[in-house]
């Protein structure tokens, strides 16, 4: 006969409630909860600071001037503030760099998840990955030191600033987000749909475009809406590479800064602060939180519309 | 002459068949034919090795690595071993079409996944898909339900239609076997009657090879049944002699339900 467990005894007729563990589930229980909080909170008191301090600068500039004038000069003695060459520039970097990002990125995932061999995907994905390790500064001096010589040999009109250098090395940057989580995506639609087809008759690279890429398509949507994120936001590529005077243009040949970049270059600054110019620097912020919270709904409703069924 | 006539009613012959995976053997010299437009069942419990058998009909097994086949299978009336290394895989499954456990609809229309056998062919007209994919869903049973929303996702449908779907999707490529693994575990029992109806009334057709653990399907159904243990085929004859007098013990402990 075993001897009988200490612990049972205790237990032995009280079926009834333990306040100590139920203190130190709720003390548990709170401590999560606030974390959880926590981001919710540092987001809201972004949002409230910049509305608070655009407020100020839109007292000063309308909002139809800021949308529709074609300069942004607000350090110069005549003033213009118009969002217009910023948003151009962000808009022409983010583009080049995407038609590398995009389609690069889904290409090394189809092959990574459909067609690499084991021993290739188990190489081959870390090395990826160490490819989005490498700190932004370094893509920015890559870019002006070595990429735009390169292209200058090609393009010999190019500047020594442009976008079109900047959204090249962007995207490359942009690569291994974008891989990384399509090839997620992909790997998680099960084998029996992969089977199905394959039983079909149909090849490796029919499988992977006709079943796999559709069943992971809010996977892929996902990665994708990062990617845009990712390169609307960037700083420090185009701050170095891409320039930083204000130029209205939808030519990736010329220089120009996005709004990034002038937040930087003005966040470095010897403004004022409560200067109208300072003031800018919100107005801009703000804009790019609103581009960036466009993308990220249009991303929830691909997924949402797109729902992944297995 | 009587060589000849006998060959005509197989349409497949499996001849010392072993197949391993890496160095774990789990079908062992299986000698086995299936007769034409005749519906064979293989039936014994769990791990005997009857999923693994009929996934070598199509050569499944080539998508992964380490799998080895040895022994033949012939198909008849090409006399040609489907498992040599030179027969192209994809060549034996766009003959040889499946039908798996749980309904896998391609993420697309109704239209499109009768049409994906099709199209992988590369057939593009539209006349010539209409007419296949008619033709398929009617002899899935699944036509009048469908009909009117050809262009509706797969996933909107039951359980039992998707399957029937999936066996429409391989129906349309006209195919000379149609493989059945366990097409009616993961159904309710009147989804199940409808499939097993199909079932029968496709052997006119083609034929078909159907692994079930369902002793009951296998009796209802097949008009030839080998029951498998442990990778090796215990028996072999048509149907209503294995379930009423096998000439293997093994085999009525099991159609018995003494074992199993």
């Amino acid at each position: 006969m075993p001897k009988e467990l200490p612990s049972k005894k205790t237990h032995v007729g009280r079926l009834g409630y333990s306040y100590r563990r139920n203190l130190h589930e709720r003390f548990i229980e709170s401590i999560l909860f606030l974390s959880a909080l926590l981001s919710v909170v540092i987001m809201l008191a972004i949002v409230v600071m910049l509305v608070k301090e655009s407020v100020v600068f839109f007292q000063h500039v309308s909002i139809w001037e800021f949308l529709t004038d074609t300069q942004w000069t607000p350090l110069f003695d005549d003033a213009h503030y118009g969002i217009l060459p910023l948003v151009a520039g962000t808009v022409v970097s983010s583009v080049v760099a995407l038609l590398v990002a995009l389609p690069l990125g889904t290409i090394i995932a189809i092959y990574l998840s459909e067609f690499a061999p084991f021993a290739v995907r188990e190489v081959a994905k870390p090395f990826l990955e160490l490819l989005g390790g490498i700190p932004t500064v370094v893509y920015g001096y890559f870019a002006l030191l070595f990429v735009t010589p390169l292209l200058q040999i090609i393009f010999p009109e190019l500047p020594g600033f442009s976008l079109l250098s900047a959204g090249l090395v962007m995207g490359i940057m942009i690569i291994p987000y974008v891989s990384s989580m399509t090839e997620d995506a992909m790997r998680a639609v099960p084998m029996q749909l992969r089977e199905g087809s394959y039983a079909m008759g149909a090849t490796r690279f029919q499988t992977a475009i006709r079943v796999v890429t559709p069943a992971a398509f809010s996977g892929i949507a996902a990665a994708y809406i990062l990617g845009i994120s990712r390169a609307v936001g960037e700083t420090m590529v185009v701050a170095i590479a891409a320039g930083m005077q204000p130029n209205l243009t939808w030519n990736p040949m010329e220089p120009a800064a996005t709004i990034t970049a002038y937040i930087v270059q003005v966040s470095l600054g010897d403004l004022p602060h409560g200067s109208v110019g300072y003031q800018t620097i919100f107005a801009a912020g703000l804009t790019l939180l609103l581009i960036t919270l466009v993308f990220n709904i249009i991303g929830h409703l691909l997924r949402k519309r797109y729902r992944e069924i297995y | 002459m009587q060589k000849s006539t006998e060959i005509n009613q197989y349409k497949s012959e499996v001849k010392n068949l072993s197949f391993y995976y890496g160095t774990f053997n789990a079908l062992k010299n299986i000698d086995m034919v299936l007769h034409d437009k005749k519906i064979t069942a293989l039936i014994g419990p769990s791990g005997c090795g009857k999923s693994t058998f009929l996934r070598c009909f199509n050569r499944m097994h080539d998508l992964y690595p380490g799998n080895r086949y040895e022994g033949d299978i012939m198909l008849y009336p090409d006399n040609v071993n489907i498992l040599l290394p030179r027969v192209d895989p994809i060549e034996v499954r766009m003959r040889i079409s499946m039908v798996f456990q749980k309904p896998n609809p391609f993420p697309k229309s109704i239209y499109e996944n009768v049409a994906y056998g099709l199209r992988v062919r590369g057939i593009k007209q539209r006349a010539i898909l209409d007419e296949k994919i008619e033709d398929a869903l009617r002899n899935a049973a699944l036509w009048d339900e469908v009909k009117d929303r050809l262009n509706d996702l797969a996933f909107n449908l039951s359980g039992g239609q998707q399957q029937r779907l999936c066996i429409a999707r391989a129906l349309a490529t006209d195919p000379e076997i149609l493989l059945f693994d366990e097409p009616t575990s993961a159904l309710d029992p009147i989804a199940t009657a409808s499939i097993e109806e199909l079932i029968a009334d496709l052997k006119d057709k083609v034929t078909i090879l159907i692994v079930t653990h369902n002793m009951q399907q296998a009796a209802r159904v097949s008009d030839y049944t080998a029951y498998m243990y442990l990778g090796e085929l215990i028996e072999f004859d048509e149907t209503d002699t294995i379930f009423i007098k096998p000439k293997n013990k093994q085999t009525e402990d099991y159609i018995t339900g003494r074992f199993g």
